[in-house]
């Protein structure tokens, strides 16, 4: 039992979860005091889990937990998006009266559902997990439940995650009923020989996870669910399921899946293309910027993906600098979006952006770094990030795979430049509020500092991602 | 490890920039704000004005060299020049003042952020010229894009949307096959750096389609036939200083890297699609300048213009000979100046009467003598006639041609004919004739910025007009050296049948 200290942020979370239900259940009006108390919680996981020894790779419970390198990045990651966007959107809570204490810790739920993800080594702890993160979802999709938009993205939200769950599911039991055991390494030991049924398996189960990122032709929900959830939920759906899901991707594709590359290989490019092509022209025609962010995240898993189709270490290193990358492009662009308010009116539409630039110049050279570095333009970091997928793209020549994404690229970067257009060269409109609580703006000037400045050191990120070890 | 001194050349002109960002701005301190982007870039000037007189003209090998690690393992950011580089600086760096110079009198509004566009766009033309790593090039190559798509859309003129996506989405498109064509390159032979890639070599069964993708990018930056449409909406719609740079620096960036990469990495496809260049370059020469004869709109006429003049640019890079690529690149720095003159021009004379239309204007001879005066040195440039730098070149380069094909040469000696036409009709149709338009008549002749801008300008042309030898000096070496490195005269005497 002298591992339970490897999953001590685990319990960490799990107890704070208990007692900020029972705090906020017995004092009342504490709904600020309880989120305040569980961003220092995660703030605290976070420490917990730089604490630990980074040197340990070790398998906990029969092998069904793994905490190593690849799990540790991802907590660091996923806990870090979880405090920035606590930071950014507390105002917002407040302003749109979905101020509640279980809107915290729902969040917290969903935070433990993912890391258990993260570190699943075996179906049916992934299961769990999944679900765990799922549920707390649905809930917080539809929190603003006075709002008809709020309600409908989180029943959609639900019906057709608990499909996927479903077939994700049958999956599961496919691979198990083929492989006689839900241990990843062992069902790769076990499945030398490639069958019909394992195929399937494989099949099912990559559809429930291209559900889970919203990759196309499985994204159906994902601008429904953006637009109509309030946008603090937006802002958690576009980071943090995607960090848990792009890893348990990883997970299953390199480790029980990893012999089996032929059998998914070709699937995760149809996933890819489809996305990045998909993604760039569906967010043409888009007047939402919530919406708009929908596609684009859209297309920007497709970039992950095409990263994981190598099937090479390279590349799964370059799909994780990817969306840490992107991560970083999505806050300072939400932190953008929580600033548009006026009379305690949040504004959603691109036309609201006309001419911002006359009104609140800094505000519009932080969105022009992040829609420039969005669409992947130099020297701004979301053009580091297509360089390493396609650096790793090239390696194993897929050269169809490379043009098609960097085409995509200019596609998309019609509409970025669109919400560009919007914000320096229209008419200004009325003016927004200025003042803004200091969590939001520490987020934005991080977020966009770190966007602009990338470029001076950019062997930071990749040495520290080179050291995951996959396999 | 010496002075850093081309980091600076890049670095400086963004600090400007960061300094006039984070001055406040108010009313009165706009004009603070100018002095300090003119004094940075004409200390950017001096400072490679400086580079170019401690350069030894006389060696081969790049100089300056910097080389530091930047992505770990894989590329190095690693800068220097040669006797073709330093010029395109010195180009560079002797526009952007100048630019500088003229906001008083186009830009009204946002002045500050207009500056720092262009302090912003100096340093990343700065870094195309001399870096020596092939993703350190297509980083500076792409990232310019963003300040002059500002500039056309926020500054530029009536259709200055259409105008400024038609420029980003037509060179984001042909360069990103470019950056396909760099990551194989690191895959083929393990390296970006220039330098090591020269030594090398890159296999030939390889160059075809390397050189196809890297041909992609710099046919629209140049822009050739049949790429060449974003040009005149660009150059129509950007403001005057907008203008400038883009036909003085912006497009030369394609030749050089015709020069620097597509000669350089790619010998033999190079001589593999020649036929195709000379055809598109003659198209070119032919074809817009008999479009440019039919313009109404003074700026389009020069943007034709333009894509007729880097017609012979690249018809001179593709025949491979000392002289032919000698004059593509006199050719270039000297419609750089012409061409950025030119526009000046047409800036004086829209800041007065708010129109490009040339049949609103005739008769400013008696008006404005002054101007007509600069004017005429330029339109003469640009036809290249004997004693500007404009006759250097294409004459360089029509040697270079009749060398190599004596068909080619003679259809593009015709282009020359077709030059003299349309700027000769241009001038005529503006300074000379009946003063018909009233309004015509109360424009006031050249003030003292423009008489120093505009002068500034006239010095070099006629100066590298009678006595091109500091330029031809000092690329003399450096082409010489590419020639002999990738065999192109043997090559060349082979194909003669000698």
């Amino acid at each position: 039992m002298e591992n339970l200290q490897l999953i001590i942020p685990e319990l960490f979370i799990s107890i704070m979860i208990m007692f900020l239900l029972i705090f906020g259940v017995f004092k009342k009006n504490s709904s600020q005091l309880v989120y305040n108390l569980t961003t220092v919680s995660l703030v605290a996981a976070l420490a917990l889990i730089i604490n630990l020894d980074a040197q340990i790779e070790s398998s906990l419970f029969n092998n069904s937990y793994n905490i190593d390198s690849l799990a540790r990045f991802m907590k660091i990651l996923l806990i870090l998006s979880g405090i920035f966007v606590m930071l950014s959107s507390s105002k917002y809570i407040q302003i749109s009266k979905i101020s509640k204490i279980e809107y915290p810790i729902l969040i917290l739920c969903s935070i433990l559902g993912m890391m258990v993800m993260i570190s699943s080594n075996d179906l049916i702890v992934f299961y769990m997990g999944l679900e765990l993160q799922s549920l707390a979802l649905y809930v917080l999709a539809s929190f603003n439940r006075d709002n008809l938009l709020s309600t409908e993205s989180g029943l959609k939200y639900f019906v057709l995650s608990a499909l996927s769950s479903g077939l994700l599911l049958y999956g599961c039991s496919l691979i198990y009923g083929f492989s006689e055991t839900t241990n990843f390494n062992q069902i790769m030991v076990n499945t030398k020989e490639i069958e019909y049924g394992l195929t399937f398996g494989i099949v099912f189960i990559l559809v429930g996870l291209a559900f889970k990122i919203s990759a196309v032709p499985f994204h159906m929900w994902a601008p429904d669910v953006y637009q109509g959830s309030p946008t603090s939920v937006t802002v958690f759906f576009a980071l943090l399921p995607k960090i848990a899901a792009l890893t348990v991707f990883i997970r299953f594709l390199y480790i029980p899946f990893y012999e089996l590359g032929d059998q998914w290989q070709m699937i995760i490019i149809f996933l890819s293309i489809a996305s990045m092509v998909f993604g760039a022209v569906a967010a043409i025609g888009q007047k939402n910027l919530k919406r708009l962010i929908a596609y684009s995240s859209i297309s920007h898993m497709g970039y992950a993906l095409a990263g994981l189709s190598t099937g090479t270490t390279q590349g799964v290193q370059s799909s994780i600098t990817y969306i840490t990358i992107y991560l970083v492009m999505n806050l300072a662009f939400f932190s953008c979006l929580f600033m548009l308010k006026r009379n305690d009116e949040y504004y959603e539409n691109i036309d609201d952006l006309s001419g911002l630039s006359k009104n609140h110049p800094l505000l519009s050279l932080s969105l022009l770094v992040v829609l420039f570095s969005l669409a992947g333009i130099p020297p701004l970091a979301g053009f580091f990030a297509k360089f390493y997928i396609f650096v790793a793209v090239i390696n194993e020549k897929m050269y169809f795979l490379a043009i098609v994404g960097l085409l995509a690229t200019v596609i998309a970067a019609f509409y970025y430049l669109r919400i560009i257009k919007i914000i320096y060269f229209d008419p200004e409109k009325e003016k927004f509020e200025s003042k803004h609580n200091l969590g939001l703006k520490f987020t934005l000037v991080a977020s966009t500092f770190f966007i602009l400045a990338y470029f001076i050191y950019p062997s930071g990120i990749v040495d520290i991602i080179s050291q995951i070890n996959i396999n | 490890m010496n002075f850093p001194i081309l980091s600076s050349l890049i670095l400086l002109p963004t600090i400007g920039a960061l300094f006039i960002f984070f001055v406040r701005s108010s009313n009165s301190q706009y004009q603070s704000s100018k002095y300090v982007a003119l004094f940075i870039t004409l200390a950017n000037f001096f400072l490679s004005l400086y580079l170019w007189i401690v350069f030894d003209k006389s060696i081969v090998d790049f100089q300056f060299v910097e080389e530091r690690e930047w992505i770990s393992g894989f590329v190095n950011y690693k800068v220097g020049v040669d006797g073709i580089s330093i010029l395109f600086i010195l180009l560079t760096t002797f526009i952007t003042p100048i630019c500088v110079i003229t906001v008083n009198a186009t830009i009204k509004n946002r002045l500050k952020d207009f500056l720092i566009a262009i302090l912003i766009l100096e340093t990343f033309m700065i870094g195309v010229f001399c870096s020596l790593d092939l993703v350190v090039f297509y980083l500076f190559f792409e990232a310019g894009l963003i300040p002059m798509f500002l500039i056309i859309g926020i500054w530029g003129g009536e259709r200055r949307v259409y105008s400024a996506f038609k420029f980003f989405l037509y060179t984001l498109l042909g360069s990103v096959l470019m950056l396909v064509a760099i990551i194989s390159i690191y895959w083929i032979t393990g390296t970006t750096d220039v330098i090591k890639l020269y030594e090398l070599g890159i296999d030939a069964k390889y160059q075809n389609l390397l050189w196809l993708a890297f041909f992609s990018s710099f046919a629209v930056k140049t822009p050739m036939w049949p790429v060449h449409t974003w040009l005149p909406d660009a150059h129509v719609e950007a403001p005057t200083a907008g203008s400038v740079l883009l036909a003085a620096i912006l497009l030369k960036m394609a030749g050089y890297g015709f020069i620097r990469f597509s000669l350089g990495l790619f010998p033999d496809a190079s001589l593999y699609f020649v036929p195709l260049v000379y055809t598109l370059s003659l198209i070119a020469i032919i074809y817009t300048s008999l479009v440019a004869l039919m313009q109404e709109d003074m700026k389009k006429l020069i943007a034709y213009s333009s894509v007729a003049h880097m017609g012979f640019v690249t018809l001179g890079i593709f025949t491979m000979t000392q002289q032919g690529i000698e004059g593509s690149i006199f050719q270039m720095i000297s419609h750089g100046l012409v061409s950025a003159a030119l526009f000046l021009c047409v800036g004086v004379v829209y800041d007065r009467l708010h129109t490009r239309l040339i049949n609103r204007y005739g008769g400013l001879v008696s008006i404005m003598p002054k101007y007509a005066i600069v004017f005429m040195v330029f339109t003469l440039g640009a036809l290249g006639l004997p004693g500007t730098s404009g006759f250097i070149g294409e004459f360089l380069v029509l040697m270079g041609a009749f060398k190599k094909n004596i068909l080619v040469a003679t259809i593009a000696s015709l282009g020359v004919i077709l030059g003299a036409a349309y700027m000769l009709w241009l001038y005529k149709r503006i300074i000379f004739g009946k003063l018909i338009n009233e309004d015509v008549k109360k424009m006031v002749d050249l003030k003292r910025f423009e008489i120093v801008t505009l002068w500034l300008l006239v010095l070099p042309i006629i100066f590298f007009g009678f006595y091109p030898e500091p330029l031809i000096n000092s690329i003399e070496v450096s082409v010489a050296n590419m020639i002999d490195m990738n065999d192109f005269d043997k090559i060349n005497k082979l194909a003669l049948g000698d």
